[in-house]
């Protein structure tokens, strides 16, 4: 058996070489379906992990309290609609764990208003916030300071933009920091500028003005509620019995009896990171889905190719088998021209798939993580593909009859 | 006795029609004949080739060789047999293209497991045996239809087999290189191989020491 095998591999080199475009082609259908497979997974995992990322830049070990939905009229409305929190609530909490589970307490009021600066303007996120957001939310400066406890205190009209803002307000070479922009109508003086978390679309945290909590609250948007209360939690270990604790007790400050009528809702970092991940992968997984169908066009490309190969080579075949071939080495000789086929269509596959990533992760500014899992599945699949859409055309050539085969012109 | 052949019939059916190619017939061959077996188109002739080649498998009837009872191996043990056993030469030569003579050659020996070197020299041996030493890298399409049927004989006799069968060998071929070719044949012979030809030409079987005859499936004494 093992001494056959040298001689068989070299066969089917050989006719394989034999008709060069024919095998180009057949190649070329399994490289088109790994590729894809490739870059389908890898796109997902480097998506996956961009999302985690700026998760978890939001910050570590952070509960989010929110509003929970507005009942008006009997139509529940949405999630974070109602006005349920206020500075008390985050106040107390503060108060009460701050010893046994809480670092700190962010209260937090969001909105979303026009911003101005000379002949520019832009909507943006408007968030009015203590000192406290800038450790828990880890927000460093790139220009200037953050909102200050005077800042809060006094109620001003300052204001710290994001790296998107500025862009999107100033020209290059500008220094934001002491010029004055106008918020809903109001002049606030910029007193700092965040540096860049990266991110874009849905999560871009880049494009945000942070405004004192109460001049967001009075001055700009005139309520007394917040939109949300971020809470620093010790540690990773403590989550679980901090958001039931925190939970009983404003429900107790709500006066509320039953947990299933809370008129708010705590998230951990944990439970939004499977929300958004579940949608990435969602996605990815349908992609994957159609890279796998065009890698199975090609395996039907490579069956195709082997069983007008067995035509041809009929008489080849007959000779064969007169000679003393028994069906196993026929078997064996066409499985091998196809799994030779898949394996080179796979390993081209492989390389020009990682290449194709690597420039659509650079076009996207997405990082370039190699999935060593997807490499290894898509070698393996493309010889399985090979052995199964081989094994027919294979087959076939072995059952033909010696004299059959012998009289086929 | 190198074969004896018992009562055989080939039935061919289609949906039609049943063709009784070969019926009821009886041979002894014994090991060092050369043996002719003539007969028009239609008579048989091929069918009773296919059966002796073990190409193909009789109706009914027993076919010995050497002793053992042929038609009851299975297709593995007649792929060993064919290899080991018999030489077979055809009329078109049946060389595979892409391959040079002497891989041509050295074919049958690649389905024994012999070693690439072994295989080589026995194949060269072989070659040389019927004067194409010089053209062992030729490939098939590169040499004359003469020294193709040559690299056929030496590729049939290159495992050493019991007989050599050879169907209508020199019928692609000018007489000269007929003649070469039978020649050849000749001599094997007379070292002892033992060779069954089978031929429609008067002139080609009287090379032969035994001419058999058949007509309508049936062998006339």
């Amino acid at each position: 058996m093992f001494n056959y095998y040298q001689e068989i591999i070299s066969e089917a080199v050989n006719s394989l070489l034999a008709n060069k475009v024919r095998t180009f082609l057949a190649i070329l259908g399994i490289v088109i379906g790994i590729a894809s497979v490739i870059m389908m997974i890898s796109l997902g995992e480097a998506s996956k992990k961009s999302v985690e990322t700026q998760i978890k830049s939001l910050g570590a070990n952070l509960l989010t309290i929110m509003p929970g939905a507005a009942t008006s009229g009997g139509v529940r409305q949405a999630a974070g609609s109602s006005s349920s929190l206020t500075l008390d609530d985050a106040l107390a909490i503060k108060e009460n764990f701050l010893d046994k589970y809480v670092t700190d307490v962010s209260p937090e009021l969001s909105r979303r208003s026009q911003v101005v600066y000379g002949r520019q303007n832009t909507n943006t996120q408007i968030i009015g916030v203590y000192p406290s957001y800038q450790i828990l939310r880890n927000i460093t400066l790139s220009e200037g300071e953050f909102v200050s406890q005077f800042d809060v205190g006094g109620i001003r009209l300052v204001a710290v933009l994001g790296p998107q803002v500025v862009s999107d307000l100033f020209e290059e070479g500008v220094n934001p920091v002491g010029q004055t922009v106008r918020i809903a109508g109001k002049s606030f003086r910029v007193i700092g500028v965040t540096e860049s978390k990266g991110g874009s679309g849905f999560f871009n945290q880049d494009d945000m003005i942070f405004v004192p909590l109460p001049t967001a609250q009075k001055i700009l948007f005139g309520t007394d509620y917040l939109s949300s209360i971020a809470v620093g939690v010790k540690n990773e270990g403590l989550m679980n019995q901090a958001r039931d604790e925190i939970g009983y007790f404003l429900l107790a400050r709500h006066k509320i009896n039953s947990p299933y009528q809370a008129d708010f809702s705590i998230m951990s970092q944990a439970d939004i990171l499977q929300t958004a991940t579940s949608v990435t992968s969602t996605f990815t997984n349908l992609l994957s889905g159609i890279a796998a169908i065009s890698l199975l066009v090609g395996g039907i490309g490579i069956m195709n190719i082997m069983l007008v190969s067995v035509v041809e080579r009929t008489r080849e075949i007959g000779l064969r088998k007169a000679l003393g071939a028994k069906n196993k080495i026929v078997i064996l000789q066409f499985l091998t021209e196809s799994i030779i086929l898949t394996l080179i269509g796979g390993l081209i596959g492989v390389i020009s798939g990682i290449g194709f990533y690597f420039i659509l992760a650079k076009l996207l500014s997405f990082s370039f993580i190699l999935s060593v899992w997807g490499i290894l599945l898509s070698v393996f699949v493309s010889s399985a593909i090979g052995i199964i859409f081989g094994y027919y055309p294979a087959k076939k050539a072995a059952n033909l009859s010696p004299i059959e085969a012998l009289r086929y012109e | 006795m190198l074969i004896r052949l018992k009562n055989i019939t080939k039935v061919y059916k289609n949906h039609f029609v049943e063709t009784k190619a070969l019926n009821g017939v009886m041979l002894s061959i014994e090991k060092g004949e050369f043996v002719a077996i003539m007969g028009p188109s239609g008579s048989g002739k091929s069918t009773l080739l296919h059966i002796l080649g073990l190409l193909d498998k009789p109706t009914t009837g027993d076919y010995f060789f050497e002793g053992k009872k042929v038609n009851e191996f299975d297709e593995d043990q007649l792929a060993d047999f064919r290899n080991q056993k018999i030489g077979f030469v055809f009329q078109a030569y049946n060389l595979l293209p892409r391959i040079s003579a002497l891989k041509n050659v050295a074919l049958p020996l690649v389905y024994q497991g012999v070693e690439k070197e072994e295989r080589e020299k026995r194949a060269f041996e072989e070659l040389k045996a019927v004067g194409l030493e010089d053209k062992i890298n030729h490939f098939p399409n590169q040499i004359s239809g003469g020294q193709q049927q040559r690299v056929a004989i030496a590729r049939a006799l290159v495992t050493n087999p019991s007989i050599i069968l050879a169907d209508e060998p020199t019928g692609n071929l000018a007489s000269l290189q007929a003649k070469e070719i039978m020649n050849i044949f000749k001599n094997l012979n007379k070292k002892g191989k033992t060779i069954i030809l089978i031929t429609h030409e008067e002139d080609i079987a009287g090379w032969a020491k035994r001419v058999i005859k058949i007509r309508d499936g049936r062998i006339n004494n």
